[in-house]
């Protein structure tokens, strides 16, 4: 993990994982114990690993996974339902599921071509349809939160997405902790400073069987072309992924996010050396910089001793 | 000679370079995907030997 500078072996790394998760989940305030907590899982590395880890830590989580009828020639739901069955049978955990066609009459790919939307492409009745359903189930059956496996290149990518286009509302929406409100219920999401491959190796080390295949809808999606790019970066520049994310973080929760009333406001006076308008309340950044390679280097080139 | 597979794809590459370097060569974005010999993950700064054949995962889902 050459984010964190960080190398660990295969069991203080599975140690590591939940201890990190734990913490986030403290830190953001995200739920207690006492809580009863419904994890969306879709059969893929993060939700089943995320559901695995809160087990492990005492949380009492439910699972919850939504029949979306995508088939794609290699029956995708079918696989994915039968392993995020397999894990609850295996670990003994409750799961509800939600069959979008026995439910509303039509599966998702139908769904989008009837209605029209997303140009195409099912994916954005496919996340409509989802978090309707999962708001629903976590309300109607009475958990305190729903817990989603969106993890740091899923974050990344949506912030990169929005910040392209400057989608003030949603920058300031987003975040680890979605609070309750106005029948929606408390969303978060624990995975959200780890890297998608951190993920992935826990999935793989724990042993947990996931569907490898990508949604077959997926395949040239704007926020897969983000995460390349973003993974790109991380290569030439590692941790540039989790800066990001946390810089965002950070000057979201210190109003730093848009900032052109304070920068307006910020007083501007002469520097008592130049004369230059500066911010600092004593001499100009220039100024500061001179005088302190002047005194490194003895003294301006016409004052140094002969 | 050390053998990269990704999904349908096969890569060659030269044996007695890092992973990484092989995932370079083969213009793979080294943190898209996990590699793994006979189930167990295999670092990027370990050095490919002749005959390894390296089962690539993708790691990135979404949509």
């Amino acid at each position: 993990m050459r984010q964190h500078k960080l190398a660990l072996c295969k069991d203080h790394y599975l140690e590591w994982v939940p201890e990190q998760v734990e913490r986030f989940i403290k830190k953001y305030e995200m739920f207690t114990r006492e809580e009863k907590i419904l994890v969306a899982v879709s059969g893929g590395k993060d939700s089943l690993a995320l559901w695995d880890i809160l087990t492990r830590l005492g949380y009492q989580a439910d699972g919850m996974y939504i029949g979306l009828g995508i088939d794609g020639g290699i029956g995708y739901s079918d696989e994915s339902h039968r392993l995020t069955e397999e894990f609850a049978r295996k670990h003994n955990l409750k799961l509800h599921v939600v069959d979008m066609a026995q439910e509303y009459g039509l599966p998702i790919p139908v769904l989008a071509e009837v209605s029209h939307r997303g140009k195409g492409k099912p994916c954005a009745v496919c996340g409509l349809a989802k978090r309707h359903e999962m708001n629903r189930i976590a309300r109607d059956l009475g958990y305190d939160v729903l817990v989603t496996g969106h993890n740091l290149d899923d974050e990344a990518a949506v912030l990169f997405g929005n910040t392209l286009i400057w989608e003030g509302e949603y920058l300031l929406r987003q975040g680890p902790v979605l609070p309750a409100r106005d029948g929606l219920a408390r969303k978060v999401k624990p995975l959200c400073r780890f890297y998608e491959r951190e993920m992935a190796a826990y999935s793989i080390a724990r042993g947990i069987e996931y569907i490898y295949e990508e949604c077959p809808f997926a395949e040239g999606s704007q926020s897969i072309y983000y995460k390349e790019l973003l993974n790109q970066l991380e290569t030439a520049r590692p941790g540039a992924k989790l800066t990001f994310y946390l810089r965002f973080l950070e000057a979201r929760k210190n109003g730093n996010l848009f900032v052109e009333k304070s920068a307006a406001a910020a007083h501007l006076h002469a520097c008592p050396k130049c004369g230059q308008p500066t911010s600092t309340d004593d001499f100009c950044s220039f100024c500061r910089l001179i005088e302190k390679t002047t005194v490194s280097a003895g003294g301006l080139p016409g004052e140094r001793g002969n | 000679m050390a053998k990269l597979i990704l999904r349908n794809k096969e890569f060659e590459v030269k044996a007695g370079m890092t992973l990484l370097a092989a995932l370079k060569k083969v213009n793979l974005i080294p943190e898209s995907v996990i590699a793994t010999r006979a189930g167990e993950m295999v670092l990027e700064d370990e050095i490919l030997k002749d005959g390894d054949v390296i089962k690539l995962i993708a790691v990135i889902s979404g949509g």
